[in-house]
């Protein structure tokens, strides 16, 4: 039990270390702002570039500006200013913390979309060792009937996880799903991640497409898909905020993954959409910070800004 | 983003409109907002300063008297800075060499490189008469080769297998070696996805470069990418001797920022835009037109180029012939028009091509895909004499055809009114020709002269 409990903590220990490695950039450029200065209008003048260069986006840059400046005329020092940023940051990246609660439904159908390139497949193999790593029986679905190979990716995937992957050569997603969902019930498996062909907003039949993919799964298990996901490359600009109402409006989204953050200088498109949906907050629920298997993690706000500022 | 950008900037153009010359002082204001708007369209900051600076000279020097008003000057001015930072010429792919010429790609995970791949392959065959053979150096993610593989078999290309157990140099050389025996002319080599600051990757692909020496080598960039993109071509850029660019899912909501920050930092030009996920979705770049497109002066040029490649030439040729002998444009062939404006990607897609107030109308028209079903649907519903001869349609003719298509009466007349505004522009081209029409458009965009 001694030794489980260790283990868990150096795995926390090395997902921080490599968070904060991954946005270290950022941080870099954010944190050493602070150090030893007065407040005058170069140092918001740099901070505003910090922020900017970070992906943040105009409006959340004005935003957290805003905040700094009103701190500033109550005559806070530059240190003082970087505490007051941190806890803005924390209070507005919170509501994205949340628990994932995916128990009581089984199977539990997780739906994933997102454009060209941001990661989903690549995140489903993942996701499986991470559920199951909790003890969940999982099975994939192959849902991108569209891309070359991208069914033998997924099964690539399922062998590395001695987890089950049903496919199907061409044919309609939805029968994929479908069949899958159906699978996994008779199998009496806990958990269907459903993977889905890449698609741009613009494309609107596309669009339509994964709309009537989500109904085929409703009528396969009722009351799935219990979550619905849209997968974020952190490389995007402020393109994602157009993703997610795209997605949004076409699927009802219950939460965000955000890949390929261990670049260099990003985290700051977490703001931009945090800022965009502070009416209803949609949840990060995972943040992928390496290639390796384990790199996926869930989303923790304070660790993500402390990995941003300290 | 983009559009966001055009609308800005005529909003810009509109709040100077009202001085009578560019100063110092009212450029500023104006000036905040170009740099905004450029951020928000992901363009990098460095960049944006510097283009910044680059339009304040431009815009306070000699170059605005004359103009008719100062907003269409800085307008003009800021189109004729982008144009000049994303490259001012097309540049086609270089590949005078002795055969095979190697050409390699490079890029971020998830950019586009495969399909890239697949896509120049495809070009140059069926383009430029070339014998292209694929390879994938990619050993690391799951089931690439097996894409490039399949993707290569749809195109009707040939491809050098290879396997997940070898090492990328090993693939690359016996790559080069097969198409040396077997007269390819162009060999393609995609390479894994990686990361500008994995030092043992981007060693694996200056390696592959220096072994297989390419004429072209081929920076793949993600339109959609943020900030982080300057940093990322600038890396790659100290690695290899770069020649080009490729901005891939340009079909997206288009945003150029990427464009203008990668383009900048390397000074390589941008070679190619992907614009589709199907093999023939590989344009050249044009940056005039990109930068117009920025400026929300719409893209009509390559939507022009793209219906004289979709649109079946034999069709449009009969068509073109039955104006010209008078017969008159009727339903059957307002329904041929509808299929082929699906054919070139649907409406969506060729709205984003239009400039901002056309493409505005276009949109609050509600002309979508759903409602050119219903057209089609009505116009199904009519018998062979009814469309060749509109004019007969009468009350219970038309709640035949409604019931038959499962519509009100209503939107059988709206369509009928459609068809005839849609006759009279045809009588008008007919007249004038469609480059008359052009040129009418023309006239309704800011800062052309």
């Amino acid at each position: 039990m001694l030794e489980l409990s260790s283990k868990i903590a150096r795995a926390e220990l090395s997902w921080a270390t490599r968070l904060r490695s991954g946005l270290g950039k950022t941080r870099s450029r954010l944190s050493g702002l602070f150090s030893d200065r007065s407040v005058d209008p170069a140092l918001f003048e740099e901070i505003e570039t910090a922020l900017l260069a970070s992906d943040a986006g105009a409006e959340a840059t004005r935003f957290l500006l805003a905040a700094l400046h009103e701190r500033a005329s109550q005559g806070a020092t530059a240190g003082q200013l970087k505490t007051a940023l941190q806890a803005i940051l924390v209070e507005l990246l919170a509501p994205l913390e949340q628990t994932l609660d995916l128990s009581g439904k089984k199977p539990c159908v997780v739906m994933l979309a997102g454009v060209n390139g941001s990661g989903k497949t690549t995140s489903i193999g993942k996701l499986a060792r991470y559920f199951q790593d909790q003890g969940r029986s999982v099975l994939l679905a192959a849902g991108d009937t569209f891309r070359a190979a991208a069914r033998e990716q997924l099964a690539a995937w399922g062998e590395e996880n001695a987890v089950a992957v049903v496919a199907q050569s061409g044919g309609d997603p939805g029968a994929v799903l479908f069949d899958a969902i159906v699978a996994a019930r008779s199998r009496g498996i806990d958990l269907v991640l459903a993977d889905t062909a890449g698609r741009l907003p613009t494309q609107l039949h596309l669009m339509e497409e994964i709309g009537r993919i989500k109904r085929v799964i409703a009528k396969a298990e009722p009351g799935a898909p219990h979550e619905v996901w849209l997968v974020l490359d952190a490389n995007t600009g402020q393109n994602a905020l157009k993703q997610v109402e795209a997605f949004d409006d076409a699927l009802g989204l219950t939460g965000l993954i955000l890949t390929k953050l261990d670049g260099t200088a990003k985290g700051g498109i977490v703001c931009a959409i945090a800022l965009a949906r502070s009416q209803r907050p949609l949840p990060l629920r995972f943040v992928g910070v390496g290639e390796g298997i384990a790199d996926l993690r869930p989303f923790a706000a304070d660790a993500f800004v402390s990995a941003l500022l300290d | 983003m983009l559009e966001n950008l055009s609308e800005r900037l005529s909003r810009i153009a509109k709040t100077i409109r009202g001085e009578a010359r560019l100063t110092e002082a009212n450029i500023q204001e104006a000036l905040r907002e170009v740099r905004m708007a450029l951020l928000e369209a992901d363009v990098a900051l460095p960049v944006v300063k510097a283009f910044i600076e680059r339009v304040r000279e431009a815009a306070l020097g000699a170059e605005v008297v004359g103009s008719l008003t100062p907003g269409q000057a800085l307008v003009g001015v800021v189109h004729r800075e982008l144009t000049a930072l994303m490259g001012g010429e097309d540049a086609a792919l270089d590949l005078a060499v002795t055969p095979p010429a190697v050409v390699l790609l490079a890029g971020l995970q998830g950019s586009g490189k495969t399909t890239t791949a697949a896509k120049l392959a495809k070009m140059l065959a069926a383009e430029r008469q070339k014998k292209p053979l694929l390879v994938s150096c990619d050993v690391y993610r799951p089931a690439a080769i097996e894409q490039l593989r399949t993707l290569a078999g749809q195109i009707g290309v040939d491809f050098f297998p290879s396997a997940i157990g070898q090492k990328p140099m090993a693939i690359a050389l016996a790559a080069l070696d097969h198409a040396k025996k077997h007269y390819h002319d162009v060999l393609l080599v995609d390479t894994a996805g990686r990361l500008a600051i994995d030092a043992t990757m981007m060693q694996e692909i200056a390696g592959l470069h220096a072994a297989l020496k390419p004429v072209e080598t081929l920076f793949i960039v993600d339109s959609m990418q943020g900030q982080d993109s300057v940093k990322v071509a600038k890396a790659f850029g100290d690695a290899l001797p770069l020649t080009g660019i490729v901005l891939t899912k340009l079909d997206g909501d288009a945003r150029g920022g990427a464009a203008l920050s990668v383009r900048q930092v390397t000074g390589k030009p941008i070679k190619f835009a992907g614009v589709s996920e199907k093999p023939d979705g590989l344009e050249l770049f044009h940056p005039e037109r990109m930068a117009s497109r920025i400026l929300g002066m719409g893209d009509v040029l390559s939507l022009v180029e793209e219906a004289r490649k979709t649109v079946d030439l034999d069709e449009a040729k009969k068509f073109a012939e039955k104006l010209k002998k008078g017969k008159g444009f009727n339903l059957e062939d307002f329904k041929q028009q509808i299929g082929q404006m699906r054919k070139m990607g649907g409406i969506s897609s060729m709205i984003d091509k239009l400039p901002a107030q056309f493409a505005q109308a276009a949109q609050s028209s509600q002309m979508d895909e759903k409602q050119l079903r219903r057209v089609e649907g009505i116009i199904d519903s009519m018998t062979p004499a009814e469309r060749m001869r509109p004019e007969i349609l009468k009350a219970s003719r038309k709640r035949r055809i409604a019931a038959g298509a499962g519509v009100p009466v209503q939107e059988v007349n709206r369509l009928l009114n459609q068809f005839e505004q849609m006759q009279e522009m045809m009588k008008r081209i007919q007249k004038g020709g469609l480059a008359k029409m052009m040129r009418g458009m023309k006239g309704f965009m800011p800062g052309t002269r």
